[in-house]
């Protein structure tokens, strides 16, 4: 069922399958920091094709692989590809399908995994395609709802911050639905949850909007923080105003329960402020670390069907 | 039959007639049909007819052509509830409701500008319908959901 399957988008996930990631995502925790002892995946390739910068997902993916015994392929600035000479998608994955096991993607045009996937003989991961699907990133963010809170039923989640253009929480909201889950939306009115996909997760689970923190802060078993980026507000001064409130400040943590988690996708910029890293709450560097465990089950997953 | 009576229209001797289009949405399915101008053949438009069915509705007859899927599909998007009827020798030889299919590629263009399908890579736009009241379209490239005035905007 695993062997050779796509990762392409979390929507192609059943809730059973996202569980069994998560498991074995568990086994190899201890792995992540000294390799698996028997080297699984020693014969596999991973190409890497990153026609977008990226830091986090492609270290800790190539981490991942090198953990597991796999070699690594991959280039470095596209200046050095035949991109820059024009060549296609559909012709750079039918190349590097013959020199590697599978292939990790990130692109900036929307869909384009699922493209390289159709033409791919090999497997294809998405590792993040423009404002598009980012599935590795959800299922490790699921990962650290379960291992942090120890469950991901009967909990209430926040997702604060910017909800109309920010592809990891589409994704996360929308795999966080098939759980038992109260999920509170904190944004401004400009960047809030797109429609459809409220209209999608309300039918499955309790979802309330909010504009303001402090009416949930309290109730909150996880809070999950996103970046509002600049670009967002034509005016400066509107976007200084707008997103200094959704900074999380020390105040709210203590409101907030003690068990509380606090994630972040990264990279953060004012929305976190630093001293918040050394509170017990704060889980987004461990987080990140989660990534490698995570993009191990999923390499073992697909390239060897166990 | 009996209905044509009623119709300010003449009967045609061979082609296609399709009838029940939702009132007002003519002009649109003439547009795309890629039907303006002199065309070399009868086109016959009613519009705001009355309709036993839809209390009002669109006719339009197009002497000597046979709509293709393709073109059935069109009508669809934007005229559902539309039926055709192919004439030959003045004889309705089938007639059908236009239906949407579940999944089609290349009728329409997704709306979203950076979708892989509107680069240069050689791909079909494909889309799978969700809903089909209210008529909803997902990309099945980047998963962006589309409906109303935008589907009739892409429709290539």
């Amino acid at each position: 069922m695993w062997l050779n399957k796509d990762i392409v988008s979390i929507g192609d996930f059943s809730k059973e399958e996202i569980l069994e990631v998560l498991e074995r995502s568990e086994n190899m925790v201890s792995y992540a920091k000294t390799g698996h002892p028997e080297k699984p995946l020693r014969d596999k390739i991973v190409a890497t094709l990153f026609f977008e910068p990226s830091t986090r997902t492609r270290l800790s993916f190539e981490s991942a692989a090198m953990r597991m015994g796999a070699g690594i392929l991959g280039f470095g600035a596209l200046e050095s590809t035949s991109v820059v000479k024009g060549e296609t998608l559909i012709d750079t994955v039918r190349i590097v399908e013959s020199y590697s096991d599978v292939i990790v993607i990130r692109h900036p045009m929307e869909g384009a995994a699922r493209l390289a996937s159709e033409f791919a003989q090999v497997p294809v991961i998405n590792a993040g395609d423009g404002a598009g699907q980012h599935p590795t990133q959800t299922l490790l963010d699921l990962f650290t709802i379960k291992r942090e809170l120890g469950k991901l039923d009967n909990i209430c989640v926040g997702i604060m911050g910017d909800l109309k253009y920010g592809r990891t929480v589409h994704s996360l909201s929308k795999a966080l639905s098939l759980f038992k889950i109260d999920l509170h939306l904190i944004s401004p009115e400009t960047l809030k949850m797109p429609k459809h996909i409220l209209k999608d997760i309300s039918t499955k689970i309790k979802v309330q909007e909010h504009e303001d923190l402090e009416e949930i802060v309290q109730d909150l078993d996880v809070l999950y923080v996103t970046r509002i980026q600049k670009e967002r507000f034509p005016d400066p001064e509107e976007y200084k105003k707008v997103a200094g409130s959704y900074y999380l400040k020390t105040s709210h943590l203590q409101k907030a329960k003690k068990s509380l988690i606090i994630m972040h996708p990264l990279p953060r910029v004012d929305e976190i402020p630093v001293e918040i890293d050394n509170y017990p709450q704060a889980r987004y560097f461990k987080q990140a670390a989660y990534g490698v465990p995570v993009r191990m089950a999923i390499l073992d997953l697909i390239l060897r069907g166990e | 039959m009996e209905k044509e009576k009623t119709l300010k229209i003449e009967k045609i001797k061979k082609g296609t007639v399709i009838d029940h289009i939702p009132v007002g949405r003519a002009l649109k399915v003439l547009k795309i049909l890629n039907i303006e101008g002199d065309i070399g053949q009868t086109v016959s438009i009613a519009i705001h007819v009355k309709s036993q069915k839809l209390g009002l509705k669109d006719v339009i007859k197009i002497e000597e052509r046979i709509l293709d899927s393709s073109e059935l599909n069109k009508i669809a998007l934007i005229a559902g509830g539309a039926t055709i009827s192919i004439v030959e020798d003045y004889d309705i030889v089938n007639k059908f409701e236009v239906e949407i299919p579940n999944e089609f590629s290349g009728i329409i263009k997704c709306s979203n500008p950076k979708c892989i399908t509107n680069s240069n890579e050689r791909v079909k736009s494909r889309f799978v319908t969700v809903s089909k009241k209210p008529l909803i379209l997902k990309c099945h490239y980047c998963e962006r959901e589309m409906e109303g005035e935008e589907i009739e905007e892409n429709i290539i």
